[in-house]
C-alpha cells in the first residue's frame, strides 16, 4: 500500500506489523512522533496483545523491555539523543544478557551545548555495546529495517541487541511515499519469538549472573562471535526481504559507480541520497567518483568495505560524529578496513548539530581532492570562523 | 526444591537470607525474582553457582522496579500473568536511592509487582557506605565519625511514607526478627493486585558491627524500642501495627552494635542519642504502638 506519510509513521507502522509483545518509551524530540503513533494505535485497539507503557525515564523504559525481553518478549523502544546515553548501561547490560531488544534511534546530536538536530554522535557513542546498528537512507529503508531488525536479532545464533538508526528531523519528520508492508508480508518473514531461555517458572534459569575472573571474558568474547555471525544471518535475511517485497537494499555496504572510481565518498544515513546526487552531477563533469553507503555499522562489514574500495585512489569519508581526541569513528574503522593498501583516505567531518550540508559542499570537497588542493588530514567542513574561548 | 540455597555466599548471621527464603516459601515459589546488585546478588547469582530454585533475573544496581515492570507487562501480554508473582528483592540503596525513579514509576503505573527492600540500612555490598535508609549516628565510611561529626547527620527517609502516598494497594514493614508475621504480609501482598511494597528489617553484621548470634535479638529490639515500627497499609488504610507491651530505651538497640558505639563518648553523641529517642517516640505516637 502506497501512501504519502512522515518517516514517524512509517516506523511505528512497521513495528505494529512486527507484532511486538511489549513497548515502553519516553518522548524525546525528535523520536517523539514514533511512540506517539504507536501510543494511538494502541489507544485505538490497534496493537492487539501488545502492552504499551509509558515510561518514567528513557532509563526506565529500557530497563522495563530489558525485563520484559527476559521473561520472553518481543520488545521494542525508541529514542534519541540524551534518552540513548541514558538508556546506555541498560543498554550494555541486554547485549550482555543477549537479549534481543529492538529500538529505533532517531539520530540527534548531543549536549552541550543543546542541540535538538540531526548528528549521529548519540548512536555512534555506543557502538561498543554490543548492538548491531544499521543506518537508514530514507524513509522506505527505515521501514523495512524494522522487521529486519527483530528477525536479525531474535536469530538463535545472535540474540543480541538492533538499533535501526534514522537521522532526526531529516528523514522521521519528512513525508515520503512509502510503500507501506502488508501484515501478511511481515508474517511470512517474522514469526513469533520463540526465547531458547526465559524466565519460567516451570523451568527456572537465572539471568545476569555475576561472573568472576575465570567466566568474565568468555561471555565478552561469545558476543563478538554473534556478531561475527551476525555479518552472514542478516545477508540471508536482506536476501529473504527482497524475495517476500521485491525491494532490495543491497548487503552491508553499496557500492555505486566504484568499479572505476578513482575517488569514492564513503556516507552513512540519510546523507547518502545527497551523496548519489553529487556523484551523478560530478560524473556529468567528468570525474571518476563514485559512492560507498555504508548500511551496516555493527558489525562493520569491513571485508566488503576493502573489496569495495580496493581499486580507489583516493576515499572521503563523510564522519557526522566525533571522537573527540582521535580520528572521526567512521573514518578510523574504515581506515583499519583498508590497512596495507595503497590509497589516501580523507576524514571530513560535516554536518554536526544539524549544520547545513550542502550538495555543493560535497562536490567541492571532491573537486578540491581530485585536485590534491586539501591533504588526507582531518577537516570540519561547512565549519564558520570562530575563536576558541576557554571559560 | 530449595527456593534459596544452599549455598548462597552470605556472611554467617545476615539477615536478609530469612527474608528471601520466608518470602519464597510463603509464595510457594511461585516467583520470578528481579533482584538489583548488591549484597544478595552478589552471594546468590555467580556463574555455576547459581542458589535460586526460582526464576531469577539480576540487571543493575538502580532498575529492578522498572525491569520487574517489563517482566509483569510481558506476562500480561503474553498471558502467562497466572504463572507467577512477580517479586522484586533490593537493598535499601537500590531502594531510598539510586532505584527510587524507576521504583515510582513502577509504583506509579501500580504494576503487578511485590517490592520487597531488605533494608540492611546502608550500601553493605561495597563495605557499608550510607544510603538515605542509614538511620541518625549510625557511623559509616562515608558517614565516619570525626572530631566534628558524630556518624550520619540527616535522617532515615520514609519510604514506607513515600510508598503509602503513591495509593498503591499494600504496603508494610516487617523484621526478619518476626518471620511469620513477615510471612503472613507476604502472602497477604500477594492477595493485591497491583503494586506492592515490603520493607523488611534485616540486619548486617558487618556493617553495623553485630555478633552473628545476635542478629536476630537486635532486629528485635530495633521493633522493641519503636525505632522500626512493623505496620501495614491496605488500599492507603493504616490496617495493623506491631504494638509493644513495654517499650524500650533506644540505647538498648544502639549499645549491642559498633556502628553506633561513638554516641555514648562522642561529643554529640548525647543529642543524637535523644534525637533517636524522639524518632522513636514519634512513631509510637503516630502508628500507636504502645500496648
Ligand atoms: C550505577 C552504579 N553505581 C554504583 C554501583 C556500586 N554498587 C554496587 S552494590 C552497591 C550498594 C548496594 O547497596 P544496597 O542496595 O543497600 O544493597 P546491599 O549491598 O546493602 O545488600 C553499590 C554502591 C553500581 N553497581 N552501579
Ligand atoms: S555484608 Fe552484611 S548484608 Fe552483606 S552478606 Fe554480609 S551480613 Fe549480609
Amino acid at each position: 500500500m502506497r501512501k504519502v506519510v512522515r518517516g514517524f509513521y512509517a516506523i511505528a507502522y512497521a513495528v505494529k506489523l512486527s507484532k511486538p509483545n511489549v513497548i515502553a518509551a519516553y518522548p524525546i524530540t525528535p523520536q517523539t512522533e514514533i511512540v506517539e503513533n504507536l501510543a494511538q494505535m494502541y489507544a485505538n485497539g490497534d496493537l492487539g496483545d501488545t502492552e504499551y507503557i509509558t515510561a518514567e525515564s528513557e532509563f526506565g523504559a529500557a530497563s522495563m523491555v530489558l525485563g520484559a525481553s527476559a521473561a520472553g518478549a518481543r520488545v521494542f523502544t525508541a529514542t534519541s539523543s540524551q534518552g540513548l546515553l541514558l538508556m546506555t548501561e541498560v543498554l550494555y547490560n541486554a547485549a550482555g544478557m543477549r537479549l534481543p531488544v529492538v529500538l529505533v534511534v532517531a539520530n540527534r546530536s548531543i549536549s552541550a551545548p543543546l542541540s535538538i538536530w540531526n548528528d549521529i554522535q548519540d548512536s555512534i557513542s555506543i557502538r561498543d555495546a554490543g548492538i548491531i546498528q544499521l543506518y537508514a537512507e530514507n524513509n522506505q529503508e527505515a521501514h523495512d529495517m524494522v522487521p529486519l531488525a527483530f528477525k536479525v536479532a531474535e536469530n538463535r545464533d545472535v540474540l543480541l541487541p538492533f538499533m535501526v538508526c534514522v537521522d532526526g528531523f531529516k528523514l522521521t519528520h519528512a513525508y515520503e511515499p512509502i510503500d507501506l508492508l502488508d501484515q501478511d508480508a511481515v508474517d511470512r518473514f517474522l514469526p513469533p519469538y520463540k526465547p531458547p531461555v526465559k524466565l519460567d517458572v516451570n523451568n527456572p534459569v537465572a539471568m545476569g549472573c555475576y561472573a568472576p575472573p575465570p567466566y568474565y571474558m568468555e561471555f565478552r568474547v561469545a558476543m563478538e562471535y554473534a556478531m561475527d555471525r551476525a555479518k552472514e544471518i542478516m545477508l540471508e535475511e536482506f536476501e529473504k526481504w527482497y524475495e517476500i517485497t521485491g525491494r532490495n537494499w543491497g548487503g552491508h555496504v553499496v557500492a555505486e559507480s566504484c568499479e572505476d572510481a578513482e575517488i569514492v565518498v564513503v556516507a552513512m544515513g540519510s546523507i547518502v541520497s545527497l551523496v548519489r546526487e553529487a556523484v551523478k552531477h560530478l560524473r556529468q563533469k567528468g570525474l571518476k567518483v563514485g559512492l560507498l553507503k555504508i548500511r551496516t555499522y555493527r558489525p562493520f562489514p569491513a571485508e566488503d568495505v576493502r573489496e569495495s574500495l580496493k581499486n580507489a585512489q583516493k576515499v572521503i569519508v563523510l564522519d557526522r560524529a566525533l571522537s573527540v581526541g582521535a580520528e572521526p569513528p567512521v573514518t578510523a574503522d574504515v581506515k583499519s578496513a583498508l590497512f596495507g593498501l595503497d590509497l589516501k583516505v580523507y576524514p571530513v567531518v560535516v554536518g554536526l548539530g544539524g549544520r547545513d550540508i550542502p550538495r555543493e559542499l560535497i562536490e567541492d570537497i571532491v573537486k578540491n581532492v581530485a585536485e590534491e588542493k586539501i591533504t588526507p588530514e582531518k577537516r570540519y567542513e561547512g565549519l564558520n570562523e570562530f575563536e576558541e574561548v576557554i571559560p | 526444591m530449595n527456593l534459596f540455597g544452599p549455598g548462597h555466599g552470605a556472611c554467617p548471621g545476615c539477615g536478609f537470607p530469612i527474608a528471601v527464603r520466608g518470602a519464597l516459601e510463603a509464595l510457594d515459589g511461585k516467583a520470578i525474582v528481579v533482584n538489583s546488585t548488591g549484597c544478595l546478588e552478589i552471594v546468590s547469582s555467580m556463574y555455576n553457582r547459581n542458589t535460586w530454585g526460582v526464576p531469577y533475573v539480576h540487571s543493575l544496581f538502580e532498575n529492578a522496579g522498572a525491569v520487574a515492570a517489563g517482566v509483569e507487562a510481558a506476562l500480561r501480554a503474553l498471558k502467562r500473568e497466572d504463572e507467577a508473582h512477580v517479586v522484586v528483592f533490593a537493598g535499601d540503596g537500590a531502594t531510598f536511592d539510586i532505584g527510587f525513579g524507576t521504583l515510582s514509576g513502577m509504583m506509579d503505573r501500580n504494576h503487578n509487582v511485590i517490592y520487597i527492600c531488605y533494608d540492611n540500612e546502608a550500601y553493605q555490598n561495597t563495605g557499608n557506605q550510607q544510603s538515605m535508609a542509614t538511620p541518625t549516628g549510625a557511623a559509616t565510611t562515608t558517614t565516619p565519625v570525626g572530631n566534628i561529626l558524630p556518624g550520619k547527620v540527616g535522617r532515615k527517609k520514609d519510604m514506607i511514607g513515600i510508598a503509602v502516598a503513591h495509593g498503591i494497594p499494600y504496603v508494610a514493614s516487617a523484621s526478619i526478627a518476626y518471620p511469620k508475621d513477615f510471612q503472613r504480609k507476604v502472602r497477604r501482598a500477594a492477595e493485591f493486585k497491583g503494586a506492592k511494597y515490603i520493607q523488611v528489617h534485616s540486619p548486617c553484621v558487618t556493617g553495623w558491627g553485630i555478633d552473628g548470634k545476635l542478629t536476630v535479638e537486635v532486629a528485635k529490639l530495633a521493633v522493641e524500642t519503636g525505632l522500626y515500627p512493623l505496620v501495614e497499609y491496605e488500599n492507603g488504610q493504616l490496617v495493623r501495627v506491631r504494638k509493644i507491651k513495654e517499650r524500650k530505651p533506644v540505647t538498648e538497640y544502639l549499645k549491642l552494635q559498633r556502628r553506633f558505639r561513638h554516641l555514648f563518648s562522642h561529643p554529640k553523641g548525647q543529642e543524637i542519642i535523644e534525637e533517636l529517642q524522639r524518632v522513636a517516640d514519634e512513631n509510637a505516637k503516630k502508628y500507636g504502638l504502645d500496648a
